[in-house]
């Protein structure tokens, strides 16, 4: 068993008073692909975004690639990182997000190179001949020269897919990546990450409602329920026996909502 | 009969006066708007402390009186300024101020999850600023740095009080000598209207080039 890629130990967060994360621990092996499911406010994307350092945390720690997230040594001690620390760390973590979060004002192929060019000073060529390669496996090649708002949804998450990708991070997170795409669009945006889930070793976190994909997709399965983890295992186990009763109330009323599972 | 040629002469060298006056007076408005804008959303708070003490300053005073400090009271202090230069740096500054907010409004008015994103893409402050929210920030300025600008240019009519002879201070001029009050002040309406004009021309122009692309994005 290789050490770890993520080790998260009795995290904690909280929102003034509500508590949404509460002691929670969980690894992540490398190359291993996670799907987080549970009913809304179970706190699954604010682990996503913690990890992306897009909040804070509470309490407790958290380990990426061997080193701490939150935190940096000190001396003997631990102290809360600072922006230098995180900006070291985020080069391990790359995120789509549910809306997308293109930038409106730069083409699909200026999108992707934005960020290789400035964090990774690679030359516009470089940079561009790599977010062709990936703007033709997401099949958007044609699409290199257009802006965000010419494009439809699933093909706007497939250029954010790209766009997260040109980076090469280890780890990569997907939150609710389709959840804002109208139901013909799901697919093609499903088909890429299968794709990339066959071909790549990267560590995939995935937060998603699609029962069906998180079943394909997944390694392992972490079922959310008020910031704790209610039942993990294999997805064959979790979606046809799960063991707990809330795992069970959930994915019935999963179902009867009409997803398959 | 006067000679109206040479009369109207004179107040085409004010018009001269205001349009340099006006040019800058921007040129340092919009400086000074960056400079105070991006300040007030700073991190540091001593550069917060010092645009948000230099904006309420001068939103907060006339331009009348801060013509007089630049003009006649910094000379005690060993700054002594032509009055083309003290005409621009009161006016540049005042308008300068006003326009800080709209540039700190159109920061903030740039959607959160862009920021997320620059995050996620592991930018550093500066290149999120420089790339992702200036970008998208000024589309939302130039509607309002274009009323602005109109408004620095009929400030410019305050400087004939510190001796500069701008298209009012001229078309007073004309009117003291020939007694008429019609033909200078209708020839000064014109002229201020034809100068707001080209404003407001030119800053269409511009806003349609910043926003390119931009269609449908917002609106």
């Amino acid at each position: 068993m290789p050490a770890p890629i993520i080790r998260i130990d009795n995290l904690r967060k909280t929102f003034g008073a509500l508590t949404v994360l509460d002691g929670l621990s969980f690894d992540v092996a490398p190359g291993e692909k996670l799907a987080l499911i549970g009913p809304s406010g179970s706190g699954k994307t604010t682990i996503l975004r913690i990890l992306m350092t897009l909040e804070s945390i509470s309490g407790g720690h958290i380990e990426v690639c061997g080193e701490q997230l939150y935190h940096m040594p000190k001396g003997a001690a631990l102290v809360p990182a600072d922006e230098a620390h995180l900006h070291r760390m985020r080069r391990h973590i790359g995120m789509v997000f549910q809306h997308f979060n293109l930038f409106p004002h730069k083409s699909v192929l200026d999108n992707i190179t934005l960020a290789p060019m400035l964090t990774k000073g690679e030359p516009r060529a470089k940079a561009e001949a790599r977010a062709m390669e990936l703007l033709d496996m997401v099949g958007l090649a044609d699409k290199a020269r257009a802006m965000p708002a010419q494009l439809s949804g699933g093909q706007k998450q497939r250029a954010a897919i790209a766009r997260a990708l040109a980076l090469q991070p280890r780890i990569m997170l997907f939150d609710e990546v389709t959840s804002a795409l109208d139901p013909e669009l799901v697919e093609e945006v499903l088909l890429v990450m299968k794709r990339l889930a066959a071909e790549t070793d990267m560590t995939m976190l995935l937060v998603t409602h699609e029962m069906g994909f998180a079943h394909e997709f997944a390694d392992r399965v972490l079922f959310f329920d008020r910031g704790q983890i209610v039942e993990q295992g294999p997805p064959d186990r979790i979606f046809t026996a799960p063991s707990e009763p809330r795992t069970q109330a959930f994915l019935r009323k999963i179902i009867a909502a009409g997803h398959r599972v | 009969m006067i000679d109206w040629q040479g009369y109207i002469g004179l107040i085409l060298d004010g018009a001269a006066v205001t349009a340099e006056l006006t040019v800058m007076g921007a040129a340092l408005a919009v400086v000074a708007a960056f400079a105070a804008g991006l300040g007030r959303v700073s991190r540091y708070w001593p550069l917060r402390a010092l645009a948000t003490v230099y904006i309420e300053f001068f939103r907060g005073t006339s331009i009348f009186v801060q013509l007089f400090w630049v003009y006649f009271v910094l000379p005690f202090a060993g700054i002594t300024l032509q009055p083309l230069q003290a005409g621009v740096l009161a006016l540049g500054l005042n308008v300068g101020a006003y326009a800080a907010e709209v540039v700190r409004g159109a920061i903030l008015a740039v959607p959160r999850d862009q920021i997320e994103a620059c995050v996620a893409l592991n930018l550093t402050r500066g290149q999120r600023m420089r790339n992702v929210i200036l970008p998208q920030a000024l589309p939302l300025m130039l509607p309002t740095f274009g009323n602005n600008a109109i408004e620095l240019l009929k400030g410019t009519a305050v400087v004939s009080l510190i001796s500069l002879k701008d298209m009012t201070f001229q078309a007073q001029v004309v009117r003291a000598q020939t007694g008429s009050t019609l033909i200078p002040f209708a020839t000064i309406l014109v002229l201020y209207f034809l100068f707001a004009s080209l404003i407001g021309w030119a800053m269409r122009r511009l806003e349609r080039r910043v926003t390119r692309g931009l269609d449908g994005v917002r609106a």
